[in-house]
């Protein structure tokens, strides 16, 4: 006797969030029912394994006549097929685009392409996420990025009203959109030890600092979230003088030193490095305007300033404080002229650094 | 011309894209009814069109309004070659035909595909204009009622119950049709939908008409179904119950009014045979006190207010009821049934009144399931008739006359099977038929019974019927009235003294001396006036008023049947033998489980026999309970044939332990407990010393043994003989039935006797199983464990599935089989899990074994939910709501001190749950499971912009924790739905999972577009799958029917109308908990 077909269809549809968790992290029926028989879910249940595997197999069913519909969450509450309590809704939505944070660190930066897809089970086998959950997150990542490429407005604000995202998730997505479509390097060896989290926190930095819709110019632009603003680029240009001026380097030298004298244990190392590390920052932002420069921004970051200081062992406050008088002392320099963009520079530079500076 | 249908079309959305190019649709719509098609505009490049369109309008006779369905079909423009179908609406337009139903269909409707489901939706509106026909000759039957609710519709009270409706319909089948060969699957299918939408119209008209020639307005449990006969056509058939209804109106005093015949009516008949009636009781002073119906039937419901006023409540229903009971000892006359001797000629007299009432019509059956107080009076026993017929010698198939002939065949059958339980109706009365390839085996079954002829007369069923069926739903203020009623009624009734409603349905409508069937009778537990048979099989309901111990329990006995192929005669042959066997084995088994659970009484039973090429499946459900008026179950006792060899011996003994601890277990787990009583009754057939045996041999066990033996060899059905392996199977089977896991119950009725405090929290489900027997060499005893094994198994994984629902109860738990195919099973159920409240509910319990307390319990009904009526039914004789009634039910009965003490126990229990509920009801969020807290929260986004209403659905005619303010019309849709490419569909079971979720879909969007909210007394009818995995095809028909609602929260109604018994519900909480 084998069982032909076996349906078990409900009015308000209920699912199980275990369950839900297990097909999203794309587990076959019989290793969730494995993962459901051992998390104990038949302890006070007379049933069988028999039954445990009818039930995946219904929610299972459930979860793919839904998946079409969260690809577009909006349709999800106005839709007639399932009769679904509004929280379960979010619940769906919120789960369905949440990812990993191992499996997105891995395709960070790179282009949402089909050959970027063709690559996934690399990344499976690499992150141990199958490769079917890391095919959900890459569409969930492509499709995201194509309805708001072509959207006017606010990024994190149109990912939210489109996908019907938390603000927190909404956040990460635009960070992602923003990593996309700038084509940041996130995978040299030397950018391993930062997290998902710290690309997303310099994405926002950058989002509300150096776009087009950073000046608060809501004129509703295509893409002003996503590109950087190229006027800002170009002005970058202009803070070479620091580096290239003898006397407008050294003054900037002194000033700094005389602040940070006394106040911390690395100051001979500030002193010695101070020229090299000057350099290193007013070099990076001179070169965005090149766009293949601007991928290798976060590199450029960590070997131009990050490493120097981590193998002089300044602690994190060392940083804060050297930053902070680093930036000020500028303002302080009478040739310099460009106090402005020297200010919407430096403290994205600033934040993303402090982000940045960690083991 | 008398009617005006107009249709408007507003909008799409979530369209296909039709247009691979542009991704996009260019989409119009053609609204057609009857011969008449209007278009839209094309709204080009739009997967969301705005037609926004005009008014069609339709100017057609009433009788196509009820024929014909408006029909949608959304098609894609195309220049160059054909417009493509996107997909087609249906939309049945006799909800608005009825003054009282929807008056506007408006909403979102998916837009289906018979190969492709669900495709968008579309915003449509309808109306219709009707213009008054008085046309006595006229063809439509617009206006009158249907209702699926096998039970008088809540805001209806039954002025009169007519009596037995139906209407056969035959076409030919579109599938066998030549045209079939050179159409498209999906023309075929849409042809199929059209027609069969057509042909339900044509009957329901049909229906009305006679209902209207019987001076009815409604049909109340309309129950239609399909027969899909194959080459000799396609028949529709339904039946119903007629009635005269009025419609409830809270606040406005016309109700009396409403209809004017009734009063004067009433008058009128105070029939010849009454007149005779009185007399001759009156001569009788011995016998207690009872007042002759009619004659003060016309008094209270001349005199008093609607039962709907809340303002005016309380003193109206004491008015009543005061009138009522005063009269009853001025009138000091004999009931209609009595006592002992005097019962023969007494019974003899009331059945020829009945008679009376019941002899013009051709068949005295009921489809209802649940009746107001006093509409029964005996209950006899299930009768049920089924017939083999030949579909290929059907002489004129395309002609009704010769299924009409077969039906009338079996009603006439069944009509004699009551007669010969001493019964003049038929009550929960329904038609079935199985089908396969040229044998068709007809079924009818239903309980036969003495019913109170009042009812069927003009007026006589006034205010007691609709007014009990209310305190189902518990409306704030209400629901004291109701009991007013119900107790009102009783009485007037008479039969309050001699039967009391709580048993008097169970004591015994035939002969004691000569009986129809061999049983052991005993006198009444409950009135110890009546004798009563020791079990009690029925279709209908557990009557509200009945007093029940312990909870119920659904019984299921399953039987598998092998048969030889044939064909033909030989074919039909070979099954008509087969069935009375299998009747019979279906008997003994709900008997033995019956028996193995310590219950006496079977409601809802329901026998399905389904054919198949070579088996016969028989699957017989019902719940099971204790009848506190019937004699207490004996316990099944082993006897071996071969008492000499001692290891059979030993196996015997075993086998006997295992059983009755099973009994011992199951008295704990459904709470059974009745009073361990003396028996010192005369008269009974059973040896005392046997029947104490009996008892005994329940509650102890195995040092029982030894005397056992004495009393085998009666051939009682609970002593199961070893002698074959079948009567091992058998044992073996009746101990393998798993238990249900904690915190379930479940049963096939309406509601759980013994359960109260249901939640608003429910889940309706359909399941749908089929099952491959993949060894063709099967024995009978191999096929029936395959067969049980296949419903535990199903009945498990419900448990399973719904556990989050703890502690909930399985409603209404009817499973279909059908055998699809040679070697395949299918085994579908569309029930509903209902949570309760086990803090409630064990308060509850608790108090209902205690006794003390306060008074005015009127109040604590309001707060009570709808499993109120049951449980304080339970205790039925006399549930006063007020005072001076309470006073007055306990002076005139005086013989009835258990009565009084079960009435003061009662109203502790209702106190202190009156008192448990405020505090939950303050806090409805409280420590609930999810589903409960989940269900709430939906239902309160739905006004603060969540776009889609929702629909609740339940096989039940209510909804726990809410008032049915409206019936909006009745649903009744059929689908077809294929693929071609089933691999691509997730199989079989996605086929299907998709269609059943698209099914739900639908009827809640036509639901809603009729400004309901919920769809009650649900019943998918049919379920026809068929597959050919390797052609990667499949086909499935499904046909659903449900009563379209408008419910309200019974919190919010409570908000709403400024009650005075507000203030006093508040205090009597605080009282109770004291």
């Amino acid at each position: 006797m084998s069982v032909e077909l076996d349906v078990f269809v409900v009015n308000t549809t209920i699912m199980d969030e275990e369950v839900y968790q297990l097909w999203l992290d794309g587990y076959t029926v019989n290793d969730a029912v494995k993962v459901r028989m051992e998390g104990g879910v038949l302890e006070g249940c007379e049933a069988s394994a028999e039954v445990l595997h009818s039930d995946t197999m219904d929610q299972y069913r459930t979860f793919q006549m839904c998946e079409r519909l969260l690809h577009s969450p909006v349709k999800l509450a106005n839709q007639l097929l399932f009769q679904i309590p509004p929280h379960r809704q979010v619940m769906l939505i919120e789960r369905y685009y949440a990812f990993d944070s191992v499996f997105v660190r891995e395709v960070l930066g790179k282009k949402l392409s089909k050959g970027t897809k063709k690559d996934l089970d690399d990344v499976s086998a690499k992150t141990g996420v199958t490769l079917k959950s890391c095919r959900r997150q890459f569409d969930n990542f492509k499709r995201v990025f194509k309805v708001v490429e072509e959207l006017k407005g606010p990024l994190v604000e149109n990912i939210r009203q489109h996908f019907l995202l938390s603000d927190k998730l909404a956040r990460d997505y635009a960070a992602i959109v923003f990593f996309a479509n700038n084509r940041f390097e996130t995978g040299k060896k030397k950018l391993h030890y930062l997290t998902f989290q710290d690309f997303a926190f310099c994405a926002g930095q950058l989002i509300s600092n150096w776009t087009v819709g950073a000046l608060g110019d809501y004129n509703m632009v295509e893409d002003m979230d996503v590109d950087l603003e190229k006027e800002f680029l170009q002005d970058l240009k202009e803070l070479k003088i620091l580096i290239t001026d003898r006397d407008l380097l050294d003054q900037h030298k002194s000033l700094v030193c005389t602040a940070l004298r006394g106040k911390t244990k690395a100051f001979n190392e500030m002193e010695a490095n101070f020229k090299n590390l000057s350099r290193g920052l007013v070099n990076i932002a001179a070169k965005l305007t090149n766009t293949k420069e601007v991928r290798d921004f976060f590199i450029d970051l960590v070997e131009k300033f990050i490493e120097p200081c981590r193998s002089d062992k300044w602690t994190a406050g060392d940083m804060r404080l050297y930053l902070t008088h680093y930036t000020n002392s500028a303002h302080v320099l009478d040739t310099f002229k460009h106090q402005v963009v020297w200010d919407r520079y430096m403290g994205v530079i600033k934040s993303c650094i402090l982000k940045m500076y960690h083991d | 011309m008398p009617g005006k249908l107009k249709a408007k079309i507003v909008a799409g959305r979530h369209l296909p894209v039709m247009d691979r190019a542009s991704d996009l649709t260019d989409a119009f719509v053609e609204v057609k009814f009857g011969n008449t098609t209007f278009k839209t505009d094309v709204y080009p490049k739009s997967l969301n069109p705005q037609w926004n369109s005009e008014w069609f309008k339709f100017e057609v006779d009433d009788e196509d309004l009820q024929d014909e369905p408006l029909q949608i079909t959304v098609l894609d423009h195309d220049t160059y070659s054909a417009n493509d179908a996107i997909g087609k609406v249906y939309i049945d337009i006799d909800p608005l035909l009825s003054s009282e139903a929807a008056t506007v269909i408006s909403g979102w409707f998916p837009i289906y595909d018979t190969i492709h489901g669900i495709r968008g939706e579309i915003n449509v509106l309808v109306k219709v204009d009707l213009f008054n026909d008085l046309n006595r000759f006229r063809q439509s039957s617009c206006g009158v009622k249907f209702f699926c609710t096998t039970s008088i519709p809540r805001c209806y009270r039954a002025a009169l119950v007519h009596g037995f409706v139906e209407e056969l319909v035959v076409n030919e089948d579109p599938e066998y049709q030549w045209i079939d060969r050179i159409r498209t699957p999906r023309a075929s299918n849409e042809a199929r939908q059209r027609l069969i939408s057509l042909m339900s119209g044509e009957l329901q008209r049909k229906i009305g008409l006679k209902v209207l020639e019987m001076g009815g307005n409604a049909v109340v449990g309309y129950l239609q179904c399909f027969d899909l006969e194959g080459e000799s056509g396609l028949v529709v058939r339904a039946i119903g119950t007629a009635c005269t209804l009025d419609k409830l109106i809270p606040g406005s005093a016309s109700n009396t009014n409403t209809h004017p015949n009734t009063a004067p009516a009433s008058n009128a008949c105070n029939s010849p045979s009454k007149e005779i009636k009185e007399p001759v009781f009156s001569e009788d002073p011995t016998h207690p006190l009872s007042v002759p119906p009619t004659p003060l039937r016309t008094l209270p419901s001349s005199s008093s207010p609607p039962p709907f006023s809340p303002s005016k409540l309380c003193s109206r229903q004491s008015s009543s009821s005061d009138t009522d009971l005063s009269l009853t000892p001025k009138m000091g006359m004999g009931s209609g049934i009595s006592v002992g001797k005097e019962a023969g000629p007494l019974k003899t007299l009331l059945r020829q009144q009945a008679q009376s009432a019941l002899e013009q019509r051709e068949f005295p059956f009921f489809t209802l399931t649940c009746f107001p107080p006093g509409f029964l009076v005996h209950i006899g026993g299930v009768v049920s008739a089924r017939s083999v017929k030949l579909l290929d010698r059907i002489h004129n198939p395309d002609e009704p006359e010769t299924r009409d002939a077969w039906w009338e065949e079996i009603r006439q059958e069944i009509k004699s099977h009551a007669k010969a339980l001493g019964c003049h109706a038929v009550v929960g009365y329904s038609e079935s038929t199985t089908i396969c390839e040229e044998v068709c085996i007809l079924s009818a079954s239903g309980t036969a019974a003495m019913l109170n002829p009042r009812f069927m007369r003009e007026g006589c069923l006034d205010a007691g019927g609709s007014d009990q069926r209310l305190s189902r739903q518990p409306p704030l203020g209400m629901v004291g009235s109701e009991r007013a009623e119900g107790e009102v009624s009783s009485s007037w009734l008479g039969f309050d003294d001699a039967s009391p409603p709580s048993c008097g349905f169970c004591h015994i409508p035939y002969d004691e001396f000569n009986m129809p069937f061999p049983a052991q009778l005993t006198y009444c537990y409950h009135c110890r006036r009546q004798k009563v048979p020791d079990v009690l099989f029925t279709t209908i309901d557990l009557p509200a008023e009945a007093a029940v111990t312990g909870k119920g329990c659904l019984i299921q006995a399953r039987l598998c049947r092998t048969k030889k192929k044939a064909q033909g005669e030989v074919n039909a042959t070979a099954i008509s033998n087969l069935l009375p066997f299998m009747e019979y084995e279906l008997h003994t088994q709900l008997m033995n489980k019956l028996k193995l659970r310590c219950m006496n009484a079977l409601f809802g039973l329901r026998i399905q026999i389904s054919v198949g090429e070579n088996m016969l499946l028989g699957l017989a459900s019902a719940t099971g309970v204790y009848l506190s008026a019937l004699p207490a179950p004996g316990g099944i006792q082993i006897a071996g044939k071969t008492p000499s060899d001692l290891s059979y011996d030993q196996h015997i003994s075993t086998m006997q332990k295992r059983i009755n601890d099973t009994i011992a277990m199951n008295k704990e787990l459904y709470n059974i407990h009745p009073p361990e009583c003396i028996e010192e009754v005369v008269g009974s057939p059973i040896p005392d010393r046997q029947r104490s045996r009996l008892f005994r041999s329940t509650s102890e066990s195995s040092d029982e043994l030894s005397e056992l033996d004495l009393s085998h060899g009666k051939k009682d059905a609970f002593v199961l003989e070893i002698d074959d392996t079948d009567a091992v199977e058998d044992i073996q089977s009746l101990l393998t039935d798993a238990p249900m896991p904690a915190g379930f119950y479940s049963c096939n009725t309406e509601v759980m006797p013994g359960i109260y405090n249901w939640t608003s929290g429910l889940q309706m489900f359909t399941s749908v199983r089929v099952y491959r027997l993949n060894n063709a060499n099967l024995t009978n005893q191999g096929l029936n464990k395959i067969f049980t094994d296949l419903c535990e198994n199903l009945l498990k994984s419900l448990y399973f599935k719904l556990r989050s629902m703890i502690p909930c109860c399985l409603c209404h738990l009817n499973f279909t089989v059908a055998v699809p195919e040679e070697e395949l099973i299918q085994v579908a159920v569309t029930a509903v899990a209902m949570s309760f409240d086990k803090e409630t509910q064990l308060a509850a319990d608790k108090a209902l074994n205690k006794g003390s307390g306060e008074n005015e319990e009127q109040l604590q009904f309001s707060m009570e939910l709808c499993g109120e009526s049951t449980s304080s039914n339970n205790q039925p004789t006399a549930k006063p709501s007020g005072l001076p009634e309470s006073a007055m039910t306990h002076s005139s009965s005086r013989d009835r001190c258990s009565t009084w003490l079960e009435l003061l126990r009662l109203k502790a229990h209702t106190i202190r749950r009156g008192s448990v509920k405020t505090t939950s009801s303050s806090e409805r969020c409280s420590p609930l499971p999810e589903v409960r807290s989940r269900s709430l929260r939906s239902t309160r986004s739905l006004p603060c912009g969540a776009p889609v209403t929702v629909v609740k659905m339940t096989p039940l005619s209510f909804l726990p924790r809410t008032r049915i303010v409206k019936y909006l019309g009745i649903i009744n849709m059929f689908f077809i739905r294929e693929t071609t490419s089933l691999r691509e569909e997730g199989g079989v079971s996605g086929f299907l999972h998709s269609f059943i979720a698209e099914v739900f879909a639908m009827v809640r969007a036509h639901v809603a577009a009729l400004g309901g909210n919920a769809v009650v007394s649900y019943s998918m009818k049919e379920c026809v799958f068929m597959e050919n995995p390797n052609k990667n095809q499949a086909q499935c028909l499904i046909n659903v029917s449900g009563d379209a609602v408008i419910f309200v929260r019974e919190s919010d109604q409570e908000a709403i109308p400024p009650l005075i018994t507000c203030g006093q519900t508040s205090t009597t909480g605080a009282d109770g908990t004291t």
